[in-house]
């Protein structure tokens, strides 16, 4: 094959720019594994799944189908807010509650001639494992680190040695304010995002004492209103965050309180901000990660040139606060890690006596772990299970003995379940401090 | 000890608007500020070749709420143009493509306004940049004709008018800022932790009072009052001490601080039940972020040192100011105080006072930089807020494009290519990434040839077929030499593969990259590039080289 040589796809006026690239073979191309005749057709019949379909999910939407994918699924539980205006462009004024799969499945498929787009209005966890086996290609624009864990932890489940279609690529991109980034997860062979969770630490939580007595900031007045002032008095029956009424309620009480302290700076806007935990976000940013999720997803389903995830890269690191950054590197796997590692992860800086209730919050709060309602069993005895209700009254009294009571040594193995990721045993080691 | 009266506004019992809900996750970012000077922004697109990167950055600046936008583009929709942009469908085959991508983006936002040209009562890009009010920037994307070019340059001079140049192409890109002067920014938003300046080793009268207040008695204070002692008092209380036993100077190398560290460490109590005291850890912690000695950063440096050679730059507010802040420096040794102060452990009370004494420095520090700001000529109209929001950041002050026009275009870029070729025979050693000038380098040629877009499938069709020797060639003429850069052949490859054609990711990518920049220029917040960013889509990386 001469490199000038263009394979069409169906319409070869139309994805002219597309197939020059696609079909034909650049300086950077590996010619073992690339065959720019058969690529059209099989990326045609190739399925992608989306998961998400907000900021980042609107633009891979886009990207996808004007990428040469033709039969591509989108999931997203959510409802259209009119927050989501100001970057989320498959949505207009008039789609506001509706179901965002849905609005950005029609939009892209009325635009895009010739691709199918179809939406579940769901969460990923309603899915097993049968159906995400029939993707090649799973792309992920998520907000919240625990779906990112359950899928990643679901894919590499799937992995059998002997059937190559059970490897399924993740690729997944992440963005804040104007930083973001992208990476690509071969289940099993690449750093899984299990094995890279200590990249996105959960923010400190302020201690109680301060919320209770000793406030000294706009966010310990918030946060005494969101975490105490709310429960005492039960204004209304459950808080729903996005109901301005409750947000509003919970603005005054953190006000009265912030007055009474002196403290400056209690606004509405940083209200909703903390009890929300609101990540800024921008349309340009969401362009700049999507598009290089995509991008990788082209190269991965056509192997017109190298991707992220082999042999060395598989992780871009973006920043456009202070001029423009990016950093592309190896993420290694790690042999301790949960989900596809082999070995428990040790566990530094355990206090032996610590109660077993104290061992359970750090797990909450570790960069390492996050686990927020862990059950815990060692050397196949039950300490603490969440569920089922009678286990639960059956094991709570020792939430209160102290690691040496309950006969953990030093370099013991805890194995730790959390009904979020269910298919998972987290094996953690005891490092006594 | 002052009693401290804090002023509060009543609390605003309606919610957020229409407008401020719509807008909230960027508000988060620039405030209603930056949304006021995009809303009155005004930005020209010269669209050309397959034309997709200048559109997808016009769509991420009016999803946020441009004020208006005007695209010049003199091609009609083809069918290539369906495969690879999205702001056009089947409908629009035919027709102007400007007016086109203009009724679709202005979907997008019903607050923006745009429109498009050539149409019937305006042509000539010459009489569109007659025509129209000013623009607040304008871009313009490759290939472009040298006319049209040079047209746009004279416009940006004239005018004082930054222009953006883009060029993309298969999975190569890059942009181009040139701002017409130098580009000061005040609000940077630096990480907040690298804000903290809490002045311990030049602690002030008021200070020094109110930590001797507290810690006069130290060791005979009740568990809980020594165990809230905010860490700033505990840091002074200790330098104090140490300084009776070191003639009379503060810890100043890495030795004397790891050892005040522990002296600070030791002083803890532990009879209690936690086993320590965590303002004593914050204390211990904060040692070798703290004690450093004020110095001149090398953003606001460059500031002091700028030589004008623009007479109505140097009477701008920025410069009047600088000025003031400059003569503050060379008196005090020191910056003005930015008076923020970390949340650390400590009563709420004890806080709030702290937190007053560092704001009402702050406040002195503004109002003396005011008072010789006033004294200067021009200084008389600046606003005062103007003057304390340059005394708050005046460590993170940032001067882009400072040293405009000393050497030519042409030299720059040979100079900087000596340098990035050599740098990158020792990145294998260094383990740095290597120079992504050899991308810039090979999409030059093919910058002006507007022939070359042609959507023909035919690939060998003598319009969109530029070959990489060709492509070589025209690298010669620039930088002679690199036309045998390995990695420069590479890259030409890489350009006559894509015969002039987008990849839309790529495109979308960098159509991101260029808007958050705009709205950098635009708002004056963040900071901006310096002065050409490139992608390389290959390896999934940028690099920013000042050319
Ligand atoms: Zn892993």
């Amino acid at each position: 094959m001469t490199s000038d040589e263009v394979y069409p796809g169906s319409e070869p006026a139309r994805w002219v720019y597309l197939d020059r690239i696609r079909t034909r073979p650049g300086p950077f191309t590996n010619p073992d594994v690339f065959d720019g005749s058969a690529v059209a057709k099989a990326m045609e019949s190739m399925k992608v799944l989306v998961i998400g379909a907000g900021g980042l999910g609107c633009e891979i939407l886009k990207n996808l189908a004007l990428s040469g994918f033709k039969d591509i699924h989108v999931i997203d539980m959510d409802t259209i807010d009119i927050s989501n205006l100001n970057r989320q462009f498959l949505f207009r004024q008039a789609d506001v509650g509706k179901f965002k799969a849905e609005v950005a499945a029609a939009f892209v498929e009325k635009r895009v001639k010739g691709v199918k787009i179809t939406p579940h209005n769901c969460k990923i966890q309603n899915f097993d494992e049968d159906f995400y086996m029939q993707f090649q290609l799973v792309v992920c624009g998520l907000d919240s680190i625990e779906a990112r864990r359950w899928i990643n932890a679901t894919l590499v489940n799937m992995v059998d040695e002997d059937v190559e279609d059970s490897y399924k690529p993740l690729i997944d991109g992440g963005t804040e304010g104007f930083k973001g980034q992208a990476r690509v997860i071969l289940p099993t062979v690449t750093s899984c995002i299990e094995c890279q969770l200590d990249m996105h630490a959960p923010r400190a939580a302020v201690p109680l004492c301060t919320l209770a007595s000793i406030p000294r900031q706009p966010e310990h007045c918030i946060e005494w209103a969101h975490v105490i002032a709310w429960d005492k008095e039960k204004p209304f029956p459950t808080l729903d965050k996005d109901d301005p009424e409750h947000i509003t309620w919970l603005y005054q009480k953190a006000l009265a309180r912030a007055r009474e302290f002196n403290i400056p700076g209690v606004t509405y806007s940083l209200t909703q901000g903390v009890v929300k935990n609101i990540i800024p976000a921008i349309a340009a940013t969401n362009s700049v990660i999507a598009a290089a999720c995509c991008n990788e997803a082209l190269k991965i389903a056509s192997n017109c040139a190298p991707f992220l995830g082999f042999p060395d890269d598989n992780y871009m690191m973006y920043s456009g606060n202070d001029s423009i950054y990016t950093y592309t590197f190896k993420h290694e796997r790690k042999d301790d890690c949960p989900v596809c590692g082999q070995q428990a992860r040790p566990l530094p800086n355990v206090d032996p006596a610590w109660t077993l209730r104290e061992l359970l919050d750090s797990l909450a709060e570790r960069p390492e772990a996050q686990l927020k309602k862990p059950s815990v069993r060692a050397e196949g005895k039950t300490l603490y299970m969440q569920s089922p209700p009678g286990l639960e009254a059956q094991t709570r009294p020792n939430l209160d003995k102290t690691l040496t009571e309950l006969g953990l040594v030093d370099g013991q193995e805890i194995a730790v379940t959390d009904p979020a990721f269910a298919t998972v045993t987290f094996k953690f080691r005891l490092r006594f401090k | 000890m002052t009693e401290i009266v804090m002023s509060q506004t009543p609390p605003i019992l309606h919610g957020p608007s229409e407008k401020e809900r719509k807008y909230d996750r960027q508000l988060r970012l620039w405030a209603a500020s930056g949304q006021s000077a995009l809303e009155s922004a005004n930005i020209l697109l010269v669209n050309s070749g397959s034309g997709v990167v200048g559109v997808e950055t016009l769509k991420n600046l009016v999803l946020p709420g441009i004020g208006r936008f005007a695209i010049y583009d003199e091609a009609c929709v083809n069918e290539a143009d369906l495969g690879v942009n999205f702001f056009l469908d089947d409908s629009c085959l035919g027709k102007s493509r400007s007016q086109s991508l203009t009724e679709l983006l202005l979907e997008l936002n019903p607050e923006v306004q745009g429109t498009w040209y050539p149409n019937e009562s305006v042509e000539a890009l010459e009489s569109v940049l007659a025509s129209s009010p000013v623009f607040t920037v304008v871009m313009y994307t490759h290939p472009i004709s040298p006319k049209q070019l040079s047209l746009l340059e004279a416009y940006g001079q004239e005018h004082k008018t930054p222009l953006v140049a883009i060029h993309s192409a298969g999975f190569y890109s890059y942009f181009q800022i040139n701002l017409p002067g130098a580009f000061p920014i005040v609000d940077t938003h630096p990480d907040e932790t690298a804000t903290t300046d809490l002045r311990l080793l030049s602690p002030w009268p008021e200070l020094v009072a109110f930590s001797e207040g507290l810690t006069k008695d130290i060791d005979n204070l009740d568990d809980f009052e020594h165990g809230h002692l905010p860490y700033v008092m505990i840091l002074l209380h200790y330098l104090e001490r140490w300084k009776a036993t070191h003639d009379g100077k503060y810890p100043a190398t890495y030795k004397d601080k790891t050892e005040f560290r522990r002296m600070v460490q030791s002083a803890a109590r532990t009879n209690n039940p936690e086993g320590g005291e965590e303002n004593f850890d914050e204390a211990a912690a904060a040692v070798l972020r703290t004690l450093v000695y004020p110095s001149l950063p090398s953003g606001l440096k460059e500031v002091f040192e700028y030589q004008h050679t623009d007479p109505v730059e140097q009477r701008s507010g920025f410069w009047i100011i600088a000025d003031a802040v400059k003569k503050f420096y060379d008196k005090h040794q020191c910056l003005p105080l930015p008076g923020k102060v970390p949340d650390m452990k400590a009563q709420s009370k004890v806080y709030i006072q702290l937190q007053s004494i560092y704001k009402a420095k702050a406040r002195k520090d503004a109002a003396e930089i005011l008072e010789t700001v006033r004294s200067m000529p021009g200084g008389q109209n600046i606003d005062p807020a103007e003057v304390e929001l340059f005394c708050k950041n005046a460590a993170f002050v940032k001067l882009i494009n400072a040293t405009g026009g000393k050497i030519s275009r042409a030299d720059r870029l040979r100079a900087v290519a000596d340098q990035e070729f050599s740098s990158d025979q020792t990145a294998e050693l260094t383990l740095s990434p290597l120079s992504l000038l050899p991308i810039y380098l090979a999409l030059q040629p093919t910058a002006h040839m507007t022939g070359l877009y042609s959507s023909s499938p035919d690939a060998n069709a003598a319009a969109n077929a530029i070959s990489a020797d060709e492509i070589l060639r025209g690298v010669a003429e620039l930088v002679p030499g690199a036309e045998q850069n390995e990695r420069v052949i590479q890259a030409a490859r890489e350009v006559a593969r894509a015969g002039g054609g987008e990849l839309h990711n790529i495109a979308a990518l960098t159509g991101g990259m260029v808007a958050q920049e705009m709205i950098k220029i635009i708002t004056k917040q963040y900071v901006p590039i310096d002065n050409t960013c490139v992608f390389d889509g290959v390896a999934s990386r940028c690099q920013v080289l000042r050319l």
